[in-house]
């Protein structure tokens, strides 16, 4: 047991002396979370539009103040010709046009129809569908207000968004960004520590010592075990105070499930230092082989019901898609472990498979 | 302890289509200060690693202790030290801190075993808060060869400890293995530098993987076939050139500002030789028989192994 802390203190004073290593630490997560947070955000709102109001009718002006006042858009001009509107979204005015025909509340009233055109800037496209959502929306309620009287029969979808209300991307984002940062920082780190040795020659003498490999791989992991749960710690904190990302579920349970997945990641790092023997080529398939697919492939991002069925596949393979179905479900829906125990069990799997791997790969000998 | 220290048997390791160590065979007796001498390439960190239980040979065996380094490898790392070629502490850390790392996965302390390393450890002990990293190649050298004897082991496998030293460090870290051999221990070092040795009880040298000679210095100078002379001359390089071309001659080496040439025994005709040379516009200064000195013997070993 010894021994052990003697590794343990010597990977901290490795840690902490090196000041760049800290910054990966602490640094880069809370960066990364501001980020993405304010920056990269899929919510609209004060997008700006401009008008073609050539009847300025009753009708008219009362849509316009609707879809003004919505809270979503933001009147940037109002346009003298419909030909105008191309200038506008050329020179990047406006990411919305709104064209009333002439005489509309005339038509209306005369024959039940008038048309209104919602030019989007597809450019965009995520947006530009947004956008005209939004817009059709607002005028079809309006819609719905002044004939409520007539009709006699009306189906009046109540949509809900539940445990999101508001649609925060930042809701998505935390889950996500944990998973992201937690893979890059365990995995990374500790494929890093590993090879580091190998390359300085110092496993050399490690592997000369009476020390077992399971001493020297936990001596060399675990801090950063400590390291990367207190990362999950600052997020869970930035999340909620910076961008109120609630806890709903048990906290104790959301921390126990970072620890789990920390594990696995670990145990990822410590196979990857066990297949190679530069920080170099360890770098590269933690970024490469862990990154990209925690971004792309774990619904992080992009949704995987929407993916071809051979992705799919993959994304089931991908031990982050669980993780961020585990904290979701803890955080935003308050869930207990009774819904995320089948998760929960693919990460313990996971981390086993991992962890014999390396074990059984690590080298007690040079070459 | 009826076993050799250690005890080498056919042993051949092969790397691809390489022959790292091909057929080697010996034994070194306890308390033994054996060296490896031999150019880069020639198998001697190969060796050390294999007797270090860090490789595995593909033919024959070898014990250390009596213990296979195979099979019992673990047993084996509780009771050697071993000094890597490249400088492989953590050069984060202090000295102190090093030291005690080693100490400690070790199971035992700096205290304990404090006599042990007392010589050498003393020496850098007022830069104990000193990172590792800067310290100077001698002091660097000192601190490995503290960490490798800080848990007392029997056998002691130095790789070319003094190589990147200066001269003064080199000869202080000769005379503490000297005196680490007084103290029981068995010694195997190698080393780049002819000259160290005249310092070992017996040498082996090595090249290509294989062992030419493995006996004490005294017999590798006893046994020199030939007759050895030096010149001077200004332009070494062309007198040296000029030498190699010479009929007759066995061998000429640059030492330094002099040239070692070396004939079959009572084959050298100063007045012959000197007339060659006229002939090639140099003028030698001061040929004379010198007696052998191991590097001589050497130079021939390695020249007749690649000739």
């Amino acid at each position: 047991m010894n021994r052990f802390w003697a590794f343990v203190t010597k990977e901290f004073y490795h840690i902490i002396r090196d000041y760049r290593t800290l910054l990966i630490l602490f640094g880069l997560p809370a960066i990364q979370l501001l980020l993405f947070g304010y920056v990269i955000t899929n919510e609209i709102k004060d997008a700006k539009i401009a008008i073609y109001d050539p009847s300025k009718d009753v009708v008219t002006r009362k849509i316009s103040d609707k879809i003004l006042s919505s809270g979503y858009f933001i009147l940037e001009r109002n346009l003298s010709h419909v030909s105008e509107a191309g200038d506008a979204f050329r020179y990047g005015e406006v990411n919305l046009v709104l064209v009333y025909e002439p005489d509309f509340a005339q038509k209306l009233e005369k024959t039940g129809k008038a048309h209104i055109q919602i030019i989007g800037d597809a450019s965009d496209p995520n947006t530009a569908n947004m956008l005209v959502n939004y817009a059709s929306g607002i005028i079809n309620n309006y819609l719905i207000s002044i004939n409520s009287e007539k009709l006699p029969y009306q189906i009046i979808p109540e949509v809900r968004m539940m445990y999101n209300g508001e649609l925060k991307g930042v809701f998505m984002f935390v889950p996500g960004l944990m998973a992201m940062l937690l893979t890059l920082i365990s995995a990374l780190m500790t494929s890093l520590a590993i090879t580091k040795e190998k390359e300085l020659g110092t496993m050399e003498l490690l592997l000369v010592s009476p020390l077992r490999p399971g001493q020297i791989i936990i001596g060399k992991v675990f801090p950063y075990v400590f390291l990367a749960f207190i990362d999950a710690i600052i997020i869970i904190i930035i999340g909620n105070t910076v961008f109120g990302v609630p806890v709903r579920g048990s906290v104790f349970l959301l921390l126990a499930e970072s620890l789990l997945y920390i594990c696995m990641a670990l145990s990822l790092g410590i196979l990857i230092s066990s297949i190679t023997s530069s920080q170099q080529i360890a770098m590269m398939i933690s970024l490469v082989a862990l990154m990209l697919p925690t971004i792309l492939l774990s619904g992080f991002i992009f949704p995987i019901e929407n993916m071809p069925w051979i992705l799919q596949v993959l994304c089931y393979m991908m031990p982050p898609k669980y993780f961020i179905s585990i904290i979701k479900s803890i955080m935003l829906q308050g869930n207990s472990l009774v819904f995320v125990w089948k998760e929960t069990l693919v990460v313990i799997g996971f981390t086993t498979v991992f962890l014999v791997m390396s074990v059984k790969k690590f080298n007690v000998r040079l070459a | 302890m009826d076993s050799p220290a250690v005890s080498v048997k056919n042993l051949t390791l092969r790397y691809g289509d390489t022959l790292a160590l091909n057929d080697l065979s010996f034994d070194v007796p306890h308390g033994e200060l054996l060296g490896f001498i031999g150019p880069d390439g020639a198998g001697k960190t190969t060796l050390f690693r294999v007797l270090t239980t860090l490789l595995v040979p593909t033919h024959g065996s070898a014990q250390v202790d009596g213990l296979d380094v195979v099979k019992d490898y673990r047993q084996i790392r509780n009771n050697i030290g071993y000094m890597p070629g490249r400088f492989s502490l953590y050069q984060d850390l202090s000295v102190e801190e090093n030291l005690t790392f080693f100490a400690t996965i070790f199971g035992t302390t700096i205290r304990e075993n404090y006599d042990l390393i007392k010589d050498i450890y003393s020496q850098i002990e007022p830069f104990k808060n000193r990172k590792a990293g800067q310290l100077s190649g001698g002091m660097k050298q000192k601190l490995a060869l503290s960490c490798a004897l800080i848990h007392k082991p029997g056998i002691l496998f130095l790789d070319e400890p003094t190589t990147g030293v200066d001269a003064v460090s080199r000869r202080e870290f000769w005379e503490m293995l000297k005196r680490l051999q007084a103290g029981d221990i068995t010694i195997l070092v190698s080393t780049p530098y002819m000259d160290e040795a005249v310092l070992c009880d017996r040498v082996a040298l090595i090249q290509n993987g294989r062992i030419m000679k493995i006996t004490t210095p005294a017999n590798v100078i006893a046994s020199y076939p030939y007759s050895l002379f030096s010149v001077k001359a200004d332009d070494i390089y062309g007198l040296l050139k000029a030498l190699r071309d010479y009929p007759g001659i066995h061998r000429a080496d640059a030492f330094g500002q002099t040239v070692h040439l070396s004939f079959n025994k009572d084959e050298f005709r100063e007045a012959a030789l000197l007339d060659y040379l006229k002939e090639k516009g140099i003028e030698p200064a001061g040929i004379r028989e010198i007696k052998a000195t191991i590097e001589d013997c050497f130079m021939d070993l390695m020249g007749k192994e690649e000739g």
